[in-house]
């Protein structure tokens, strides 16, 4: 286990980073976020859940640093009076879990039929690509809004509030699998023809063996690459579709709920409620997306940086 | 024990190129087309042929990585083609594989001690974690190989290192065939010497008969004990080693012989053939080889030839030296 470490503190991966100023200053950024976020029921000034800590009368109050703000609400309230950097916080962590849990999703969906579809080819192969490339026809955005509106209809508000994140998961994880499966099938149609695997055919291992355990750790670098950009991807999903008032409810709010609901003050004033939930999500986004660049260089034996 | 250890009869693979649903005849690679070997045991049989001759296609049928279109393998009189993977199972310990690239044929993420325990857990699941080991370390060390090196990824290994450390692998689990698969084509020639005797070793110390292919004739010279000789996916010359480099009877042979350089002689005897191979996918009719031969005569572009066996144990196909005309 230290001999595995030890490799990797050595690794060409780890040399990179540490010469990747951008990177570093991303991850920390991100590392950060995502500490608070977590941490958010220990740090969290005020429980933006527990409805009987919320004052109506405590209702957009601006930032600290305002004229008319109060040392209380570092970041301002809302519209029902929550503090903002303790919604914010938990918000926060509501879209990391979305955006991490539904690229969890879409990596085993695509994983599963992308190295089934490269490996045994034929019938199956043509089903699940031609089914990936109907998919990636139709916006995800459009089939989650198809999908999450019939959810909605289908149960009760009480219901979908307490179901809206496994909801948002499944949604997703769902709409975004061909991403995973096609890049997995380009390299599995790769590595399938090398010897390695007529070795392991030779031994007489099984398909799934073959599959999971030789063919997949060779075909990982490609899946880290699009899995930073996923996250970014499915946590802007998430927020666009809680801004559109089809993902989470207001009560438990993520960033993008929470921007939706400061947009209806945005004129009278009260900008903080829209502006601050915004720049986090940006923030958050453009590390992650960073991050991802820096990974697909690092990864990538072509484009070695000699610097 | 009576008849072959391993044997081919009349073994045909074709391979489909796709072409439209409409095309009354598909497009059809005729890679094999009747191919029978018969490898006693204990014996180093060589294959050699030009590139895309079917060689390694004879090799991959014989292992069961390809599927026959026509034709039966056996093993030890047992037919072992179009089994299923589980009946497969006890043929798979007692035939190994040796690839051609080194450089591809180890996992580059398993360590190599992972590597070679792979096929010892996976046919004796019941051994343990000892004997494992023990195993590992004296098939390493019988290849010349430092058992120290199990934790070590592929990469970090030389071509021919690489090599041994395939061969080690093929050895573990006791074979008694083994397919090379021009197991020393990718190495440096001072590699390469070193590699044959590690084999050559491996076949006295534990019994090995080799399916050996190749298309470096001195290695066949020095290696193999009887020696097949292939041409457009036809078997023209099967002979004794030393009565195939004395008396090659097949046209083909006779050319492929000629093109050794020789150091003996200073004028040059060496006459080339006329003519490109033909492809594959529209073979000549009757003899593959008539195009470019130069005996050849009607009958030869009419009439496939059966192999013919002479006093010697020689088998020939080929009309004219059925007809005595060569």
């Amino acid at each position: 286990m230290n001999a595995a470490i030890r490799r990797f503190a050595q690794s060409n991966f780890m040399y990179s980073f540490g010469r990747d100023k951008v990177a570093m200053v991303s991850f920390a950024i991100l590392a950060a976020f995502v500490i608070l976020a977590f941490s958010a029921p220990l740090i969290a000034p005020y429980d933006p859940y527990d409805q009987t800590t919320i004052d109506i009368m405590d209702s957009e109050i601006p930032p600290a640093w305002q004229d008319e703000g109060e040392a209380r609400f570092l970041l301002g309230t809302d519209a029902q009076g929550r503090d903002m950097l303790s919604t914010i916080l938990y918000g926060t962590r509501i879209s990391i879990i979305i955006g991490v849990c539904a690229v969890l999703m879409q990596m085993f969906l695509g994983i599963t039929i992308g190295l089934v579809s490269g490996y045994v080819g034929g019938r199956i192969e043509s089903f699940f690509m031609r089914l990936a490339d109907i998919q990636l026809s139709l916006s995800t955005l459009m089939l989650a809004i198809v999908a999450l509106a019939i959810f909605q209809a289908a149960f009760s508000a009480e219901a979908y509030s307490d179901l809206a994140i496994i909801m948002l998961i499944m949604v997703i994880g769902f709409a975004e699998w061909p991403q995973y499966a096609r890049t997995i099938r380009a390299s599995v149609l790769a590595e399938k023809k090398k010897e390695y695997v007529d070795a392991a055919r030779v031994i007489g291992l099984g398909a799934p063996t073959i599959m999971f355990k030789h063919i997949l750790p060779n075909t990982l670098s490609p899946l880290l690459v699009i899995s930073t950009v996923q996250v970014a991807n499915a946590i802007i999903s998430e927020a666009a579709l809680s801004f559109l008032g089809l993902g989470i409810p207001v009560t438990k709010p993520s960033l993008g709920s929470l921007i939706n609901s400061g947009f209806e003050f945005i004129f009278s004033g009260s900008w903080w409620i829209t502006a601050i939930p915004s720049i986090v999500l940006i923030a958050l986004i453009l590390c992650i997306n960073l991050l991802g660049d820096w990974v697909r260089d690092a990864l990538n034996p072509k484009i070695y940086k000699e610097k | 024990m009576s008849g072959p250890l391993v044997e081919t009869r009349d073994v045909e693979k074709r391979f489909d190129l796709g072409g439209y649903f409409w095309q009354q005849d598909k497009p059809v690679v005729r890679a094999l087309n009747g191919v029978s070997i018969a490898i006693e045991k204990g014996e180093s049989f060589c294959l050699v042929g030009e590139s895309g001759c079917g060689k390694s296609t004879l090799a991959r049928c014989i292992m069961g990585l390809l599927d026959l279109s026509e034709g039966e393998v056996f093993y030890k009189g047992e037919q072992i083609d179009r089994l299923s993977a589980k009946a497969m199972m006890p043929y798979r310990r007692r035939m190994q594989m040796i690839f051609q690239n080194p450089y591809a044929s180890l996992n580059p993420r398993m360590t190599i001690q992972k590597t070679l325990e792979e096929p010892l857990r996976f046919h004796f699941p019941e051994m343990k974690n000892g004997e494992v080991r023990d195993k590992v370390e004296e098939v390493m060390t019988s290849v010349g190989n430092d058992p120290a090196w199990g934790t070590r990824y592929p990469h970090e290994f030389s071509g021919g290192q690489r090599q041994r450390i395939s061969i080690a692998r093929a050895l573990m689990v006791d074979p008694d065939f083994v397919v090379a698969d021009e197991p020393i084509s990718a190495l440096d020639v001072s590699i390469q010497a070193q590699v044959l005797n590690v084999m050559m070793d491996a076949r006295d110390s534990r019994d090995l008969t080799y399916l050996f292919i190749t298309h470096d004739l001195s290695v066949v010279r020095h290696f193999g004990t009887r020696v097949g000789v292939m041409y457009l996916g036809a078997l023209c010359e099967l002979a004794q080693t030393k009565t195939l480099f004395d008396t090659p009877r097949h046209p083909y042979t006779q050319v492929l012989l000629n093109a050794i350089p020789k150091l003996s002689t200073t004028e040059l005897i060496h006459t080339p053939m006329m003519g490109e191979v033909p492809t594959a996918i529209k073979l000549p009719s009757g003899c593959v080889f008539h195009p470019r031969c130069p005996y050849a005569n009607e009958r030869c572009s009419r009439e496939v030839p059966a192999g013919t066996t002479l006093d010697d144990g020689t088998v020939v196909a080929c009309h004219a030296v059925e007809e005595n005309r060569i």
